[in-house]
């Protein structure tokens, strides 16, 4: 596989602020790719250094095997829709998708369209009067018709309904298998995209914490369920993600059980339950203790 | 798709269903990657990673520049897979539920055999 983009040791820090924290990892070519964490993580700073939209404080960024920053060769090659893209006064979504194609060269101007009537996109309403949604519709629009080698979407439905995110999934998809590409994906919605993503980059305070395979992830960790002499007993010395109980009853996550490990649980009477990728996360990007009524 | 096991799990668990309840027949062609990518919303890769399981299992098999196939025999040897995974996954979880609860074998049996089967219940 060829790698897209490469990071090594990357900081960016805004006076006192540091919001990308030594990162390093490979982006794979025709890959989608996750990136997540908590607001505030460094997502957007993140992508925004890989675009050359910020300059980097240390480490160093390859895109393309070239720094992207002021690279017109990197550039040309990316499409990076944000979260709140701001147009020219006076502009009109029909003015968007006419003048995409100046700056990407693979647009397709017939999937466009489809999109456009799939999304029911008023083309020739002012984008100040457009509702949120419609906007974000605009951006998802661009963001697929342009085909570009390395897409990044950050946060790209804010306001979309369900309908549409839909849409937005099915056509991602479909798209991706026809004319495969290198896909960064930025959401809050883990759940709903989880199915999407090959692969899993998570940021939390500006670090690098998760960088695995979507389906590794899955199934990384099982909850014990039990009372609480029992599931602290089996738990022993493994490493707690998350520790939940009340009253004599408690719940721990923990990492990955063998399979004897599962007949060891099931005959001390545990119960274990799944961990879904968005619960995982949750539980590695928060404080891991929650007691209720701990006092037993 | 669940979202506790690997999606390529339950793909290659999908297909041998179907191959079991006789929806794909042996020696037929079987929906591209991106067929089932669509179909399940999941990911090309997780879907191509299903379908290779399978291949290395011999259930399907490769035809160059046509697709995929079910292999001869695979319903067969599904079968003597599943009776396997049947014994660990359901009979043997039962018995320690049954001791548990102070249920004898022969309670246990009893129990079982009138217990009411519905003959058109399937995979």
């Amino acid at each position: 596989m060829t790698t897209v983009v490469e990071v090594n040791g990357l900081t960016k820090r805004f006076g006192k602020f540091t919001a990308v924290d030594d990162v390093s990892f490979r982006v794979e070519e025709n890959t989608i790719y996750g990136l997540l964490g908590r607001n505030g993580a460094g997502k957007t700073t993140m992508m925004q250094l890989l675009t050359g939209q910020q300059f980097a404080s240390d480490g160093s960024i390859r895109v393309f095997g070239q720094s992207p920053v002021e690279n017109a060769a990197v550039l040309g090659n990316i499409c990076f829709i944000k979260e709140s893209q701001a147009y020219p006064d006076d502009f009109k979504p029909r003015h968007v998708f006419e003048s995409a194609p100046w700056f990407f060269q693979n647009w397709d101007a017939e999937f466009a369209n489809r999109l456009i009537s799939e999304f029911r996109v008023p083309v020739n309403r002012r984008i100040k009067k457009l509702s949120r949604g419609q906007l974000s519709a605009v951006g998802v629009i661009v963001g697929l018709a342009s085909r570009a080698p390395l897409t990044f979407f950050d946060e790209p439905y804010l306001g979309l309904d369900a309908v549409a995110r839909q849409i937005f999934y099915d056509r991602l998809l479909e798209d991706f298998g026809e004319h495969p590409r290198t896909v960064i994906l930025s959401t809050h919605l883990i759940d709903e995209v989880s199915a999407l993503l090959e692969h899993v980059l998570v940021i939390d305070d500006g670090k690098l914490i998760i960088d695995e395979n979507a389906d590794t992830l899955r199934g990384s960790a099982t909850t014990i369920s039990g009372t609480k002499s029992t599931v602290e007993a089996f738990v022993g010395k493994r490493t707690v993600l998350h520790r939940e109980g009340i009253g004599g009853l408690s719940s721990i996550t923990v990492e990955k059980l063998d399979s004897a490990d599962r007949t060891a649980a099931a005959s001390a009477g545990l119960e274990l339950g799944p961990v879904s990728l968005q619960q995982l996360i949750v539980r590695k990007t928060s404080i891991p203790e929650a007691e209720f009524g701990a006092q037993s | 798709m669940d979202d506790s096991r690997p999606i390529f799990l339950q793909i290659a668990e999908a297909i041998e269903n179907d191959i079991l309840a006789g929806n794909l027949h042996e020696e037929t062609q079987v929906p591209s990657t991106n067929e089932f990518a669509a179909f399940y919303r999941i990911n090309p890769a997780t879907a191509g990673k299903g379908v290779n399981l399978l291949v290395d299992d011999g259930i399907l098999y490769k035809k160059r520049g046509i697709g995929m196939f079910v292999a001869t025999g695979s319903q067969a040897r599904l079968v003597k897979k599943r009776r396997e995974q049947f014994e660990a996954e359901f009979v043997r979880p039962l018995i320690a539920e049954a001791t548990k609860i102070g249920l004898s074998q022969a309670q246990l049996v009893s129990m079982i055999q009138a217990a009411p089967i519905h003959e058109g219940d399937t995979v």
